[in-house]
């Protein structure tokens, strides 16, 4: 190799590096331009309004009045029951599938893959054609009435199908097969002795899942759950189709509410003047709600792993 | 044994039957989530194909209450936005991504770029939009397709560099070195071993990542919009794209006919997405199994 | 068989024993073993000879493997174990199992082995209390971990963490213990002192112990079965097997001209 030649390619390696390391860091600027950027959109909502506009529950354009509590309210409880609805079923599918025939496991593990593969349009056009109409003219009533759960203060008595319920089913939906893959691979990554003493001291399925295997690998199960609650947060079509996109905070499981992306995606192309500010101001709630969340499930996992010497 | 008086058992029953009462529940729940699939697959796949016809995917939308439109210029519009978010978000992810597995290993930078990239794959794709809303679609002085890009790139790129940095992780250190002991530079063992040892994860990894941001509709209502004619310029003005017909046809449009059109529109995204996703996992399955 | 001066009752009766990891793989043939009560039992041969397989037929944990499958006849106090009606819960109650490594379960070193007692056991929280410290005082443990019986089981040393193990086995309260290999992921000292315990447990246990080390072998246990290719080729006292084997390739192996 000649000398000029060594010298050429050592320089495109420091190219190279300069290049990629520009492109790693890219990103972080990426983030933080996202918050200057959604900061200062919304900044004439906080001369504007001030702290009111985060406890504030009116949403009138027309007399210049907004109050972001409504779509705050809407987006935790969606995302709340739809992880109630999920997690149970996401746990025990997992546990299912490592541990059933290998045929079938593998086939409904796939299958579980692609319904998360279906893109979130998808699921909210079939919620609005489909499911909403069964929810009003079935499901609720029978809940209500049949089963008499309505008399339980905030269940509802009489839906029209759209609401916090429905929105939530199809969110349970759409997160359950994100949870069950992370809680899956959870569940094959545990030592085969451990759950062999387990069963070897005369535990029943269950009594190892719940006792043994859960508590080892509760890390990667509460980062599969974290992936599933960021995201229900940020869901927005497969909501804005259902959720009946009213600016109030719901008065029982039935009430059409809206959440803060519905509003979001709803609103952007009549908004002007104060009321994009006022959008940006959501989007930034949203933004640091679903940061918050991420930013939490990483410290847990780093605080947990440290514990544990995995760092 | 310690035993002084005899002890009481637990009842074998009541745990076995918890046992099964578990069992019974995974499989009704197993049963309910892919009855769900397979309802909302044959919904879209019996109302979309009533629709579909040459005529439907080869000529343009027209505005509400024309009749007989087609869905052409989206999926043309839809194809464009996703081929141009490909190319500006894959090749700076992946060399990312070769930054924070070859050099960035335990250095603090590092460290905060790949936290920043976790954080990041969790944010809301529609925050996603009304950012690039706000630093392109305004400053440039309209909706673009290049604009829907961006917005996708963005959702594709830390998902791209994580992926990209695991698959390299994986590239025993022993075939590194090996390489950089023969006299490769830095850049070409690194390019090399992804072209050889980590290729066929990487492309899943990509594949995976353009078939979920190709479906996505959120960023699109704020940077692409929707037109009811042919894409003419990527760089300008509002550009026709499935998710958001389908959106619009399906809640702000009266008219049967568009309904209808809008589940012809759900089959061919849904097609498109799975299919993408499928031939991906079948392909990535073959090169596992050779290994 | 040169068994006439032991009068210790037959425990476990194993009977023609064939056993399957999948209809085509067999790797036990014809397994025929008597294993008497309250001696140590040593399973010794070369790796892959079947004798950890052997072992896991006692408590039927195969059976959490799909397609493996044991024939014949394994006889506890006369009862054929491998019968259906056998219920395999209280089975592996009574015949505890000890595995090459430690495996503490995720919880503190207390709940460690109060965990088997709550699992078969109705008893108050002071019965429990008393009989966690009697199991890892059975367990020769006590007196290393009583100032930390809140703190993680993982926190242990790997020796004091396979004892913690053997701990946990005895809370169960079983007749027998299976150990295989319990020394072979803990340094020679621990080793030892597993092995001092593991003489002391005769006192109230059948102990079988798989184990590739054959001074170990010749150490601790009564009785020595000598396993190959699935088969066992030689069963006796174990001062017989080591000083005057019948079968010549039992010889071989112990005077270490192959395994």
């Amino acid at each position: 190799m000649s000398n000029t030649l060594s010298l050429s390619a050592s320089r495109l390696d420091r190219l190279f590096r300069l290049l990629a390391g520009a492109s790693a860091v890219l990103l972080p600027l990426v983030l933080v331009a996202f918050l200057i950027q959604l900061g200062w959109g919304a900044a004439p909502v906080w001369r504007e309004f001030g702290p009111d506009f985060i406890t504030g529950t009116g949403w009138d354009p027309v007399a210049n009045e907004y109050g972001a509590l409504p779509a705050i309210a809407g987006t935790i409880f969606t995302t709340a029951l739809a992880l109630l609805l999920a997690i149970p079923p996401a746990f025990v599918t997992a546990l299912y599938l490592v541990d059933c025939p290998a045929g079938i496991g593998e086939v409904l593990s796939q299958a579980l893959d692609l319904l998360a593969a279906i893109p979130s349009v998808i699921y909210g056009m079939w919620g609005l054609f489909i499911l909403v109409p069964l929810m009003q003219d079935h499901v609720q009533p029978f809940l209500s009435e049949t089963l008499g759960l309505g008399k339980i203060p905030c269940f509802g008595v009489d839906g029209n199908g759209f609401g916090l319920l429905t929105a939530s089913l199809i969110l349970a939906l759409m997160i359950l097969p994100y949870m069950s893959a992370v809680m899956r691979n959870v569940f094959k990554m545990t030592p085969g002795m451990l759950r062999e003493s387990a069963y070897g001291i005369g535990c029943t399925r269950w009594e190892t899942a719940k006792d043994i295997v859960m508590r080892y690998g509760i890390r990667g199960l509460l980062g599969g759950v974290f992936i599933g609650l960021g995201r229900a947060l940020g869901e927005t079509m497969a909501v804005l189709f259902v959720i009946g996109n009213v600016v109030e905070i719901p008065e029982s499981l039935y009430g059409s509410t809206t959440t803060i992306a519905a509003t979001l995606a709803n609103n952007f192309a009549e908004a002007d003047g104060i009321m994009r500010s006022v959008l940006f101001a959501l989007g930034l709630i949203l933004l640091l709600l679903a940061l918050g969340v991420q930013v939490l499930a990483q410290y847990y996992l780093m605080m947990t792993g440290s514990k544990r010497g995995e760092r | 044994m310690t035993s002084i008086a005899p002890v009481k058992r637990r009842g074998l029953f009541r745990r076995k039957l918890l046992d099964r009462v578990v069992r019974a529940l995974s499989v009704l729940a197993l049963t309910v989530a892919v009855a769900a699939m397979v309802w909302i697959l044959y919904t879209v796949i019996r109302r979309g194909v009533a629709v579909i016809s040459w005529d439907f995917l080869t000529e343009c939308s027209k505005p509400y209450g024309a009749m007989n439109s087609g869905i052409a210029n989206a999926l043309l519009g839809t194809l464009a936005i996703t081929f141009g978010a490909a190319l500006l978000g894959i090749p700076p992810a992946i060399l990312g991504g070769i930054w924070l597995a070859e050099f960035g290993k335990g250095t603090k930078l590092g460290d905060t770029i790949r936290f920043s990239a976790n954080v990041m794959m969790g944010m809301p794709s529609v925050v996603v939009g009304l950012f690039v809303y706000a630093v392109l679609v305004v400053p440039c002085g309209g909706f673009s397709g290049f604009a829907g890009s961006v917005a996708l790139a963005i959702l594709m790129f830390p998902v791209v560099m994580r992926t990209t940095e695991d698959m390299l992780l994986m590239v025993p250190d022993a075939l590194r070195e090996s390489a950089l002991a023969l006299g490769a530079s830095r850049a070409r063992a690194s390019l090399q071993i992804i072209c050889r040892s980590a290729r066929s994860g990487l492309i899943t990894g990509i594949l995976l990542a353009v078939a979920r941001v190709s479906g996505e509709t959120a960023p699109l209502l704020f940077t692409a919009l929707w037109s009811d004619s042919w894409p003419k310029n990527y760089f300008e003005g509002p550009t026709a794209n499935l998710p958001v017909l389908i959106t619009e046809y399906s809640t702000n449009s009266p008219f049967d006919e568009q309904h209808a059109a809008g589940w012809g529109a759900a089959l061919v995204v849904t097609a498109m997405v799975l299919l993408l996703n499928i031939a991906t996992r079948i392909i990535f399955k073959e090169k596992h199994h050779e290994r | 068989m040169n068994a006439e001066a032991d009068h210790s009752p037959v425990k476990i009766s194993v009977r023609n024993l064939n056993f399957f990891y999948t209809k085509a793989v067999q790797s036990l043939f014809d397994n025929n073993l008597d294993i008497r009560a309250n001696r140590i039992t040593a399973v010794i041969g070369p790796s892959g000879c079947g004798k950890s397989t052997h072992l896991r037929v006692y408590n039927r944990i195969f059976e959490l493997y799909r397609g493996q499958r044991a024939d014949g006849q394994v006889l506890i106090d006369g009862r054929n174990i491998l019968d259906p009606a056998v219920d395999v819960l209280e089975l592996r109650r009574k015949v505890g199992m000890i595995f090459q490594k430690p495996t503490p379960f995720p919880m503190s070193v207390f709940d460690n082995v109060a965990y088997p007692m709550r699992l078969h056991f109705k008893l108050s929280r002071s019965e429990i209390a008393d009989r966690v410290e009697a199991a890892l005082k059975g367990a020769s443990l006590w007196d290393e971990v009583k100032d930390k019986l809140k703190k993680s089981g993982l926190a242990l040393s790997g020796g004091q963490q396979q004892r913690l193990c053997i701990a946990r086995a005895i809370a169960a309260e079983p007749e027998i213990l299976l150990m295989d290999e319990p020394t072979s992921a803990v340094d020679p000292v621990a080793t030892l002192k597993i092995e001092d315990l593991v003489l002391e447990l005769r006192e109230k246990f059948t102990v079988v112990i798989v184990t590739h080390n054959m001074q170990q072998a010749s150490r601790i246990s009564d009785y020595t079965a000598f396993f190959y290719k699935g088969r066992i080729v030689e069963y006796d006292r174990t001062e017989k097997i080591f000083t005057n084997p019948s079968e010549k390739k039992t010889e071989e192996y112990i005077t270490g001209r192959f395994g």
